[in-house]
């Protein structure tokens, strides 16, 4: 499903095995720079894991973010608030099942001097203590079965009520409107939840780090990577394969393939395609939201955070190739790594400050040889 | 039929009295004696701290502070505060020379140049006599500027940069607060003490004026006591995951990683590096240590479980037992169920030593109210004996050395304090090297 139109095909194999062949030679010249100014090969290796996690997060949300414009059209400024909100069902989920009961000890005082209060969780009175320490501990991977109907719930309030009206409107209406939604949902957060980072921390099992080193043949403790960040990744990978799995082999998914390829056609077959293209919507959403409440452990949820995940997003999507999956995934997960290179202390020292431009640089670079991105393909936003 | 309007004259005339009109007031008017002078029966002070953006925490805070203050200063509120501890006893809850105290906010977003807007609407629009606020030392820079072109006198809130009162430093502006050089001198000793003098230091520093500075400070003392600095790293602000910039560390041959970042930056970095195993981890036969130049609650309660056992620094702390830092926190804690911030006790002491300037000064005129801080000793505000130094306008006075407490009594009990570093040991020539450049300048009446 490389890219939506061109499945299938002698020649877009070739084409395809081209692309992966110079991706290829690309990363190992990279890997053979970096080994030139003397980064160790534990280093690099570090990076590409770190690399990995973050372009997994980018290509959760570009997944997304591509999943929608390739269905309605519509290019939506309000994905990274998803993202964000995700985070936050983990985050109140974590909150409510500690929420706790109130009793006064007189034997303690509380900063005042006054006696002091002591909380004791309800999970833990209800379920036993054992029981109601687990539902605390598990909190973040248990608000997963939160997270599912209420990101699908936003995600239909949202297209149903909000970007349906938006449809006919050119793109430029389309980003005011869903920017604006941003805003709003990112300030009702920080209304409740404040401006501070919330820590959610993983289950006491994912704590720590796994040596990765002596895996790859390296010494102990060269290579340490935490586990809840390993996670993720398989997480992310795991998302991924089952949104293109359901695409590719149920029905439902070759319907909303066909209409991404010819809406009208499918229209006229007397198919509701913008029931489906709804429920796209929502499972765009879906996937947002669950890259957010797994993302909730590796980075303290604040109300911002979206936007910080939303522009990286949309460079993504851009380089991946507008309209393509598979790009999105791509791209996600190359500039992952290249941001994670760019800001080791060697590359630095060479280049100050690429740290902060590489991902632009990159697009620029990208878009000028090949401006319909990655895997763009013809036709999309050329009109 | 002739006419003397031509449409070249009209547009000219035009032209020039709009710039006349556009003009700030308060560069041009010169009604009063200085600006804003007060003449009804009120005085009006402007609060001017981040409402938005991702200090908003600490502005609120601050403005919880400053609304106290008002209490007080008005002698309207539940109790006087530190009223009663504060070694000055010209403030009788009376108002401020018998006007009664009103005040206007505005919010700096933690951005300077948002900053200065709405400081310069708080002056032009509403009148603020006095403008006082902030959590950030960009945005104190920005403003203490601003203040000092406009003739009204600036109270630095929460600003902890060397430029503050060092390059940057302005005659109408004052700062309450500590700085770098303070944090450096207070806590190397410790750090020597508690990890030896044998120490590889890495040094993840934010890209700003206060990363800078505090990252000279702190690299200074500690080399003064025998550490190697390995590396120095700039960090984007608001970086959000800095995985990228913590898996480096552990490849060095650093055992110690010095984390000069704040607010939502240091929670992340900081939980990055405990994620990555630092806190566990052996180099150079030593455990791994992790320092945090500059500490607030607010900041604890966002690292949670991570902050435990880690050496930092703090202006102030709730649990102190003196008087004054007991009156504070009452009155705080009656009214808001929580006991007050760091960044609320510097801004409510800001606003009491304003006012109390005011009164001994017998005028609200800049230049006396300058005059009268400059070289102000005074006691019972929660840092013990400080002075007001006259060359640089710093606040001098003992700094507290803290640790991320390992068994919290409650939810606000994050840190313990390890030493209360006397202020001999923090005080430094006002034309010390991290401090150079910059002069004071005469103060400016405005008007």
């Amino acid at each position: 499903m490389a890219s939506m139109a061109d499945m299938g095909g002698g020649a877009a194999i070739g084409r395809r095995l081209i692309n992966v062949g110079i991706g290829l030679a690309v990363f190992v010249g990279v890997w053979m720079l970096l080994r030139l100014i003397g980064v160790s090969s534990s280093g690099i290796v570090l990076q590409v894991l770190n690399g990995l996690e973050k372009g997994s997060a980018y290509a959760l949300i570009a997944l997304g973010l591509t999943l929608i414009f390739g269905t309605l059209g519509v290019v939506n400024f309000a994905h990274g608030a998803l993202f964000m909100l995700g985070a936050f069902v983990a985050v109140t989920f974590n909150g409510l099942v500690g929420l706790s009961y109130e009793e006064v000890d007189p034997t303690r005082t509380d900063f005042l001097g006054n006696p002091a209060v002591i909380q004791t969780p309800y999970v833990e009175a209800w379920f036993g203590e054992a029981a109601g320490q687990w539902m605390i501990d598990w909190s973040v991977p248990l608000s997963i079965l939160i997270a599912v109907p209420f990101m699908a719930l936003v995600g239909l309030v949202m297209e149903r009520g909000l970007i349906k009206y938006f449809y006919k409107r050119p793109h430029a209406d389309q980003i005011l409107v869903t920017f604006g939604l941003a805003i709003v949902l990112q300030e009702i957060v920080k209304a409740i939840y404040g401006a501070n980072p919330i820590p959610t921390p993983a289950p006491d099992a994912f704590q720590g780090s796994f040596d990765f080193g002596v895996w790859l043949g390296f010494d102990a403790n060269t290579i340490l990577y935490p586990y809840w960040r390993l996670v993720y990744f398989l997480f992310a990978a795991v998302i991924i394969a089952g949104v293109f799995a359901f695409l590719r082999y149920t029905t439902f998914g070759m319907v909303v393939r066909a209409g991404m390829a010819d809406r009208e056609t499918v229209g006229l077959l007397g198919i509701n395609i913008d029931r489906r293209f709804t429920i796209m919507f929502a499972i765009a959403a879906v996937v947002a939201g669950l890259a957010g409440v797994m993302y909730a452990p590796i980075l303290s949820p604040n109300y911002h955070m979206g936007m910080d995940f939303l522009v990286l997003s949309f460079v993504v999507v851009v380089v991946g190739g507008m309209g393509s999956l598979a790009g999105a995934v791509a791209a996600g997960l190359i500039l992952g790594i290249l941001q994670s290179f760019a800001s080791m202390t060697e590359v630095l020292e060479l280049v100050p400050g690429i740290n902060q431009i590489i991902i632009y640089l990159v697009a620029i670079i990208i878009l000028l040889t090949r401006p319909r991105g990655l895997m763009g393909r013809k036709g999309v936003m050329e009109e | 039929m002739t006419t003397n309007f031509t449409r070249r004259g009209v547009l000219k005339t035009g032209a020039i009295a709009g710039a006349g009109v556009a003009l700030p007031t308060i560069f041009t008017s010169r009604a009063n004696a200085y600006t804003n002078e007060p003449t009804g029966d009120t005085v009006t002070l402007g609060f001017n701290v981040p409402q938005t953006g991702p200090y908003a925490d600490e502005g609120a805070d601050e403005l919880r502070a400053y609304e106290l203050a008002v209490e007080h200063l008005n002698g309207t509120g539940a109790d006087n505060g530190m009223l009663e501890t504060f070694s000055s006893k010209s403030l009788t809850g009376q108002g401020i020379l018998g006007k009664r105290v009103e005040y206007v906010t505005g919010d700096t977003q933690t951005k300077s140049d948002a900053a200065r807007a709405s400081a310069r609407s708080m002056i032009e629009k509403d009148g603020a006599i006095m403008i006082t606020g902030g959590s950030s030392s960009g945005v104190a820079v920005a403003v203490q500027a601003l203040c000092q072109e406009a003739g009204v006198i600036f109270m630095a809130g929460l600003t902890h940069a060397n430029d503050t009162t060092g390059k940057d430093k302005r005659a109408n502006g004052f700062r309450h607060f500590f700085n770098s050089y303070m944090s450096g001198a207070a806590l190397a000793p410790v750090l020597a003490n508690a990890y030896g003098t044998d120490r590889n230091a890495y040094y993840l520093t934010a890209d700003y004026n206060w990363g800078y500075t505090t990252e000279e400070a702190i690299s200074s003392a500690t080399e003064a006591m025998g550490w190697t600095t390995v590396n120095k790293v700039k960090t984007p602000l608001g970086a959000g995951d800095f995985s990228s910039y913590i898996t480096p560390v552990l490849q060095s041959d650093a055992d110690t990683l010095v984390l000069v970042h704040y607010g939502g930056d240091m929670v992340n970095s900081l939980t990055n590096a405990v994620q990555f195993g630092l806190r566990e981890a052996q180099k150079n036969g030593k455990d791994f240590q992790i320092v945090v130049p500059l500490f607030s609650r607010l900041m604890a309660r966002g690292a949670g479980e991570n902050i435990k056992g880690i050496f930092g620094s703090t202006n102030w702390h709730w649990s102190l037992p003196d008087a004054g830092s007991q009156a504070f926190v009452r009155s705080f804690g009656t009214k808001y169920g929580f006991p007050p911030s760091q960044a609320a006790h510097t801004c409510y002491v800001q606003a009491l030593l304003y006012a109390d300037a005011v009164e001994r000064a017998g005028s609200f005129e800049p230049c006396a109210v300058v005059a009268a801080l400059e070289g102000f000793e005074f006691d019972g505000l929660g840092n013990g004996p400080t002075l007001y130094r006259a060359a640089d306008h710093q606040c001098f006075k003992d700094v507290l050395v803290v640790k991320g407490k390992e068994n919290p009594q409650s939810e606000f009990d994050l840190l313990e304090i390890v030493e209360i570093t006397p202020v001999e040991q923090v005080t430094y020539p006002p034309d010390h090297p991290q401090f150079a450049g910059g002069e004071l300048g005469a103060c400016n009446n405005g008007a």
